[in-house]
């Protein structure tokens, strides 16, 4: 009788225990491993790659303007400076 | 084609003033979040490149074989929309690639081809500014050579394999993400008519103080 009961603790102290180990929580890193770099996606935030993409089309459209303004500005005063010229001839 | 002018500008404007917030309200893509919204303006800048491409080599054929010196400004003004829009493309794709792809370029068949394309084009400008006496002529067999390559460049994705994606992505566009995609590309190309009629302009200028020298020193 004495033995049973025995076998009853053990037995429900293994079914209580065996889930308790099998749910413990994975074994602490035992060792830092340095690397050169992070994996592209940890490091890089997407808006500025967005926004600099944006401002570049911007930018560009803008500096391209102004080149030709200056370059029709260029056309403008040589005609001008001829045509001050021209009469004196 | 003055009288045009003034009512591209106000809707090229328009467009441009309100494709931000269209492009802000597209939904997210699932893999690659927001970094993917680059291609509202990305595929667009490359969509007027190849636009006006296509008018600069239709224009330098009309030169080279009509020695038309009206064709051979479209065509020169028209490269050198080419080039800018080229650049958009160029920068602002490996701006997406670098977060996409984890690196900022890939020597695969479409980045390089493409950047080959872009350096043709710069090469009509070089070839104008330095070439000396018929490099108009010149220029034009590179404007030609620039709009036959192009169809292997759209098509490049879709002949090798590359990182890039392929060309099916814009036909299965869902509309939520088609709209803004669609108002871009219309930004894009009356930007690009205006900016080539700007050019244009500048050419016609430039060819009447040629002939004012002329006139000047008979």
């Amino acid at each position: 009788m004495r033995l049973h009961r025995l076998l009853i603790a053990l037995t429900l102290f293994v079914l209580i225990a065996l889930p308790a180990f099998a749910l413990q929580p994975p074994t602490g890193q035992s060792e830092f491993v340095p690397v050169e770099s992070l994996p592209a996606a940890d490091q890089l935030p997407a808006a500025p790659l967005l926004v600099t993409a944006y401002a570049f089309v911007w930018i560009a459209v803008m500096v391209y303007l102004w080149s030709i303004w200056r370059r029709l500005n260029k056309v403008e005063d040589e005609m001008r400076a001829l045509a001050q010229k021209a009469p004196h001839r | 084609m003055r009288k045009a002018f003034g009512p591209i500008a106000v809707l090229a404007g328009v467009l441009l003033v309100g494709a931000p917030f269209m492009v802000a309200r597209a939904p997210y893509e699932s893999t690659m979040g927001l970094v993917q919204k680059i291609f509202y303006f990305h595929v667009p800048s490359w969509f007027a490149m190849f636009t006006a491409i296509g008018v600069c080599g239709v224009a330098s054929l009309i030169h080279l074989f009509r020695n038309n010196p009206r064709a051979d400004r479209i065509a020169e003004a028209a490269g050198e929309v080419a080039v800018l829009f080229g650049l958009m493309g160029l920068v602002t794709g490996p701006l997406w690639g670098r977060k996409s792809w984890g690196v900022w370029w890939q020597w695969d068949a479409k980045l390089t081809i493409a950047l080959l394309l872009e350096m043709t084009f710069i090469s009509g400008i070089l070839v104008r500014k330095y070439g000396g006496p018929g490099s108009d002529k010149l220029a034009a067999a590179v404007g030609i050579f620039g709009l036959a390559v192009t169809p292997f460049v759209y098509e490049a994705v879709n002949i090798w394999r590359t990182i890039h994606p392929l060309t099916s992505v814009v036909p299965t566009l869902p509309a939520s993400m088609g709209a803004p995609f669609w108002f871009c590309v219309a930004a894009f190309m009356l930007l690009m008519v205006l900016l080539l009629m700007v050019r244009v302009n500048l050419g016609k200028r430039q060819a009447a103080l040629d002939e004012l020298y002329l006139a000047y020193e008979d």
